[in-house]
């Protein structure tokens, strides 16, 4: 996974130069995702974002604009070409694309990298086979239908000829590139590699030590630094004493440089300049500061809630409004209501934010750990004022992303320290304490939710009114106008029917920074959903499963409310096959031993279906669990097994935020500072998880972030069902199990 | 000042400040950046190293306290992969971002060392110091047991 450089005009055309073998680029589709950067992303004209090049000495490769953050594009992408390419997988070779917006975008998130990826890449391999099918057959003057790719080569049948791949390529790359849209794709009860369970390319330089993360960046005459931010947020220097910052062996610079808002929401502050991270940390801490702490500097986590709880104490605004939901609680003879609290959580990614840059007079160089290379790039040429074509962004591996590394406010802290250092390369590095305090935290939320039953134990309303503080309000131009926007998910267009439907939103205001997390609103929104129908059967006196079924009723396709245009429909079908999967396999309604109880769930969210059962005991006020049993629809699985690690991690990270983690606010500043008060799972507390994997033939779906959402509620309703505690506030705490 | 200590099997000498972490000595001054910062404060693991063949936290050990020691680090653990528990992280797909994994490797690799059969429970005890994000902790414990069960078909 080296980074190219590459020239341009290579790539806008199928290349012919001498030597140079077979060249096709090709485009692949964004997710269709409605965050800021992705939006700016579809408006350059990106003809291409990724290559595929056969060397005349046979060696194939991928390129392209993905990152890398442990969830396996760097495996699946090329198992998906290879395919097609009838070559063995192993054989290709991945390399990261470098940054050039002049000719495409990068952009990994929303679990979008295999589903778009998933035509063009079959399309292109299936382009260079065709292409060197026809120069084997030109050259053996036969008809191309008489030879077959295979092995890396093509073969003809009758006079047993064989050529490589390498051996083709010269001449393939003269013949014209098929159209995509009709060029035949493998009938897929041929794959040999696609569905098949296909270890890590990358498993060994992980095992080893060898994989270079962005923290692992090492360039002749570097330096490092580290930023002392004010802990307010929004706040800045008033005045700072170096003095005894300076006296530390090793300190070589101390200066401040300034908050950036919209574009980097970049803290700014003092930085301290040493020749190794150490001395650059020591000598923070022997830095005064005094902070002008800013507008926020009173906000807590309580004030907050405060807000919550009046802002849903009066109307809000209409998000959806189906029937008369109100008329119909108003009717009903009883009425279950809920309130469910989320605080907001950290990303805690196990490599700190970090970014490496060295600013010449006529370029820059980045090395970036980054879901957002290209963002990466604005920032530094904007502070660098070079054009975007000299700032060269590496992008590298990184030691997790869960949405935090889709921000650009490490690079750009990156780029103004470097812009002072005369072209001194410079990593900007991030102590855990930093990055706990400094992220873009998952918004907290405040939902209370009305229901009620007719007398056929239907559905006859169901009301949802949240308020939060909201991810637009913070990214999207028309900020608090469209706070809520994005905030409910699949909350909006629930499987569930029912005549009476109204959701209301209301906007909590506060200085918090607020980004993508992990699944993003689908991790409140998914438990909110499956605890309060939960809640429902619990009233309806039904087995929770069955009532589920019962309210989804018959096969039919909902459409994204959110997304109505481009987004796909819920196919209840599918929904209802992963949950009676899930209750299968994990023995729903037989009985278990004392003491322990199960619970289950089930949501759509990145266009794929999963479902959970947990099985769960709870001791001294603490809750064991015993058994996570998933069953997932993200269309074809192109790598099973790399499905199931991804649903195996998404429970491990849901589990995080629902029995530890949260991040509180006192005095406009985050109090968690490392993972002492800031709790993630550790090995004794990870479950035993199976994972089935529906064996689909759609067109494959997300999947780095949709097992989360139901780990969450399948807990809590286990939770409920042995002791009749509903969770409804996060973390779990010991008292609400009493 | 100077400290001398054998590092994956050769002696070296490096002239840094003595309190300075042995982390950041093999990152920053050695450049060997197997081993990972993760927390600075022995909370995650992610700089876990063999000192004498013990399985101590970079982090908060300052590089005088390995004076004429043995560290070993991920990059020395074998040269090319071939430990036990290495080949197991492999082979059972372990690592996902990786981050964790050198100080996930080098703990186990010190568990085995010491419990040659370990059970789920020892595992979970002696592993609990290292935190990984990617919750490939499943993986982590049956990579334990398979590199177990590799070393004992090798030393057969």
């Amino acid at each position: 996974m080296t980074t190219l450089t590459l020239d341009r005009r290579a790539f806008l055309k199928t290349s012919t130069a001498g030597g140079a073998g077979l060249l096709i680029g090709f485009h692949l589709c964004g997710y269709a995702y409605t965050d800021p950067a992705a939006e700016q992303e579809k408006k350059t004209p990106n003809p291409f974002d990724a290559w595929v090049h056969i060397s005349p000495e046979n060696r194939v490769t991928l390129i392209l604009a993905k990152s890398e953050m442990g969830q396996g594009v760097m495996t699946a992408l090329p198992m998906i070409l290879a395919e097609e390419l009838s070559v063995d997988w192993k054989k290709v070779t991945v390399e990261q694309a470098p940054t050039n917006p002049a000719i495409y975008s990068h952009g990994t998130g929303g679990s979008g990298s295999v589903a778009g990826s998933w035509l063009p890449l079959r399309q292109a391999g299936a382009a260079a086979r065709e292409m060197l099918i026809a120069a084997a057959a030109k050259r053996w003057n036969v008809n191309p239908n008489t030879c077959t790719a295979k092995d890396g080569g093509v073969l003809h049948g009758a006079r047993k000829n064989f050529l490589t791949y390498g051996e083709l390529a010269e001449d393939a790359a003269k013949l014209p590139i098929p159209d995509f849209q009709t060029v035949p794709l493998k009938n897929s009860s041929t794959f040999t590699i696609v569905g098949h369970d296909t270890l890590r390319v990358d498993a060994a330089e992980k095992a080893t030590g060898r994989a270079k993360f962005g923290i692992d960046t090492r360039v002749p005459g570097m330096v490092y630094a580290v930023v002392a931010r004010c802990p307010v947020f929004g706040g800045k220097v008033k005045s700072f004493d170096a003095t005894k910052a300076k006296a530390v062996a090793g300190v070589q610079e101390v200066f401040t440089i300034d908050p950036v808002g919209p574009g980097a929401f970049s803290a700014g502050g003092v930085v301290v300049v040493a020749e190794n991270s150490w001395a650059a940390m020591e000598g923070r801490r022997a830095l005064e500061i005094t902070w002008d702490e800013g507008p926020h500097a009173e906000e807590s986590s309580e004030w907050l809630r405060n807000q919550f709880v009046e802002n849903t104490s009066k109307p809000g605004k209409v998000v959806r409004s189906e029937g008369d939901a109100d008329g119909a609680l108003a009717k009903a003879a009883e009425k279950i209501e809920a309130v469910y609290e989320f605080p907001f959580a950290a990303h805690a990614t196990m490599e700190p934010m970090n970014c490496t840059v060295q600013i010449l007079p006529d370029r820059a160089e980045a090395w970036v750990p980054t879901q957002a290379p290209q963002w990466a790039q604005d920032i530094i040429a904007q502070v660098t004022k070079l054009p975007h074509e000299k700032v060269f962004v590496h992008t590298t591996l990184m030691g997790g992303g869960f949405g935090r590394r889709y921000q650009g406010d490490f690079a750009m802290e990156a780029a103004q320290v470097a812009a002072k250092l005369n072209g001194k390369p410079v990593m900007v590095l991030w102590s855990r304490e930093d990055d706990m305090q400094h992220d873009f935290y998952r918004p907290a939320s405040y939902h209370r939710l009305w229901g009620a039953l007719d007398a056929q134990g239907n559905l006859a309303v169901w009301k949802h009114f949240q308020s939060s503080t909201s991810i637009q309000a913070m990214w999207n131009p028309k900020g608090e106008a469209e706070a809520e926007k994005g905030e409910f998910g699949t909350a909006v267009f629930i499987p569930y029917q029912t005549p009476n439907f109204r959701a209301e939103y209301a906007l909590g205001k506060c200085g918090v920074p607020r980004a993508w997390w992990r699944s993003v609103e689908h991790s409140s929104s998914g438990f909110v959903v499956e605890t309060f129908v939960d809640e429902l059967a619990h009233a309806a006196k039904e087995d929770p499963l069955a009532f589920r079924l019962k309210l989804i009723g018959g096969d039919r396709k909902i459409p994204d409310f959110n997304n109505p245009k481009e987004g796909k429909p819920l196919d209840t079908a599918r929904l209802k096959g992963v949950l009676k999967l899930a209750a299968e396999k994990a023995g729903w309604g037989k009985p278990l031993p004392k003491g322990i109880a199960r619970g289950i769930a089930g949501y759509y969210s990145f266009e794929s279906y999963t479902a959970c059962v947990a099985e769960v005991s709870v001791k001294d006020r603490a809750i064991k669990i015993h058994r996570l049993v998933y069953a997932v629809d993200c269309g074809r699985p192109v790598n099973p097994d790399g499905v199931r690690a991804q649903v195996e991690s998404a429970a491990v990270y849901g589990l995080s935020a629902a029995m530890h983690d949260a991040i509180t606010i006192k005095g406009g500043r985050v109090e968690q500072s490392n993972f002492n008060d800031y709790e993630v799972p550790r090995i004794a507390e990870a479950p035993r998880t199976e994972v089935h994997v529906m064996l689909s033939k759609e067109e494959p779906t997300g999947i780095g972030e949709p097992g989360l959402p139901v780990v969450m509620p399948a807990i809590c309703n286990a939770v409920f069902a042995l002791t009749g505690k509903r969770i409804r506030r996060f973390p779990i705490r010991a008292e609400d199990l009493a | 000042m100077s400290v001398t200590f054998t590092l994956n099997g050769e002696s070296r000498t490096v002239d840094v400040d003595p309190q300075m972490p042995l982390l950041w000595v093999l990152r920053d001054t050695l450049n060997l950046t197997g081993t990972k910062y993760g927390c600075g404060m022995a909370l995650c693991g992610a700089c876990t190293v063999h000192i004498d063949g013990e399985a101590t936290r970079s982090c908060i050990t300052p590089v005088s306290a390995v004076a004429g020691k043995r560290v070993t680090t991920i990059e020395g653990l074998s040269a090319d992969g071939s430990h036990p528990v290495q080949k197991a992280w492999m082979e059972e797909d372990v690592p996902q971002c990786g981050y964790c994994q050198s100080g996930q490797i080098m703990s186990a690799a010190a568990l085995l060392a010491k419990k040659p059969k370990p059970t789920d429970a020892e595992i979970d005890d002696f592993m609990s110091g290292n935190i990984c994000r990617c919750g490939t902790y499943q993986r982590i414990r049956k990579a334990i047991h398979r590199a177990a069960g590799l070393a004992a078909g090798k030393s057969a």
